[in-house]
């Protein structure tokens, strides 16, 4: 049978994946960030996922305003990276699990996610970014890829409570799955940071660090906190941490911190990153 | 919507071309159109424009997100001052959370230190530097 066997949360700063792509990554800026990201990669190096589930937003690249959906599923055969205005990434493409792919929607469709299914699609940085993270620039990504794309810059945008039981939800989903993989699950964005406006730049520490502690213990409370709390103390772009629901939701509700990181900055945003395991696992 | 065809290589040089008549092909208002040939970047925003939209232009310009913030903070900050604020730990959340909060503080006669959003003063102080101070 599938397993689930662990979550990853990670911001999908754009700008880390630049740092990645130019070989910049031990300059004085970036070296501390990309420290912190070692115990991450070494974590996924041995668990050794054969699938992961990548949850992020797009951002106004693959979707645009003719086609907002709240959920898309990515079940086609492979996500090649978007030109998202400096030409395509130099990164593999992501090849899917379209069988994985489709027992996931049939699952979640019957579970009452009605989400969208989408067999072509190009992929951002919301997604290139975090396989970047945890593997660093291999000439294939050593992982099956699904993308699980949210809207999360066009209001309205789905609840924390929605996001989490959706996890819950793709956890049911990998538990009956008959085939001997083993998954694991991405949640990114975030954590605070305001691209626009005259509070741009905005960075709320000690927020992120009680959410992050909050996140680990006592999730299905940070779920109900209300996004314009989000927007209002962690910036209208910080209201991505809720994509973290999802992978949270997928684990037990009692789990082990493998790795815990947090950088100001990483360009305008305050770079989180999470590792966690199941408490119990066997 | 006009950002959004920015993606394509072919369209970037149509623009570059002859920004205003490459505008002539979308339903955008006269100050919409102001506001993208004059670069008025918080103007885009509050005509309608999202930054994930708008950055696509700040992207054609060459500028990086840093530049955009900048332009946004609406208070002649530099790129340079932005970076600042940043590596010092970024814009504080005290005195930037809502006007409510700040019409309160205000109200309360709370000492008004933090960076309201009407106030100039953005950038926080950073000790030992001999770097200007946004000017308002």
């Amino acid at each position: 049978m599938a397993k689930l066997i662990g979550g990853l949360g990670t911001s999908h700063v754009p700008s880390i994946g630049a740092a990645v792509d130019h070989g910049k990554t031990q300059e004085p800026y970036w070296k501390p960030v990309f420290d912190g990201m070692l115990a991450a990669k070494d974590w996924i190096r041995a668990v050794k996922p054969d699938v992961c589930i990548v949850v992020y937003n797009d951002h106004a690249s693959r979707f645009a305003l003719d086609l907002i959906p709240t959920f898309a599923l990515g079940v086609g055969a492979s996500f090649a990276p978007h030109d998202e205005g400096f030409g395509p990434r130099p990164v593999p493409v992501a090849e899917g699990d379209p069988e994985f792919a489709w027992h996931l929607a049939e699952s979640l469709i019957q579970d009452d996610f009605d989400l969208t299914i989408v067999n072509e699609m190009t992929v951002d940085h919301g997604l290139t970014v975090p396989l970047s993270i945890a593997f660093g620039q291999p000439e294939v990504w050593p992982c099956r890829v699904i993308p699980l794309c949210v809207n999360m810059i066009q209001y309205p945008q789905p609840s924390g409570k929605r996001c989490y039981r959706l996890g819950q939800a793709i956890r049911r989903a990998i538990d009956r799955y008959p085939a001997d993989i083993r998954v694991a699950i991405f949640g990114t964005g975030g954590l605070s940071h305001q691209l626009q406006g005259e509070r741009a730049g905005l960075i709320n520490r000690e927020y992120d660090q009680q959410w992050l502690d909050r996140f680990i213990r006592e999730p299905s409370e940070v779920a109900a906190i209300p996004a314009v709390e989000l927007m209002r103390e962690t910036g209208s772009e910080g209201i991505e941490c809720t994509m973290w629901l999802v992978m949270r939701g997928a684990l037990d509700e009692q789990v082990r911190v493998v790795h815990r990181f947090y950088h100001v900055p990483a360009s305008n945003t305050a770079y989180g990153l999470l590792v966690l395991e199941n408490a119990t696992s066997d | 919507m006009f950002c959004k065809t920015l993606d394509l290589a072919s369209n970037r040089e149509l623009f570059r071309q002859d920004p205003a008549q490459y505008l002539d092909r979308f339903p955008i208002t006269d100050a919409q159109r102001r506001a993208v040939l004059e670069r008025d970047w918080l103007g885009m925003l509050r005509l309608g424009g999202n930054i994930y939209y708008t950055f696509k232009l700040a992207i054609f310009d060459g500028m990086t997100m840093q530049h955009a913030g900048a332009a946004m903070s609406g208070t002649g900050m530099t790129v340079e001052d932005f970076r600042a604020m940043m590596a010092a730990g970024g814009r504080p959340i005290e005195g930037n959370r809502s006007r409510l909060e700040n019409s309160l503080r205000q109200a309360s006669g709370a000492e008004a230190s933090g960076t309201a959003l009407a106030q100039p003063q953005a950038v926080p102080e950073s000790s030992g530097s001999d770097r200007e101070p946004a000017h308002g």
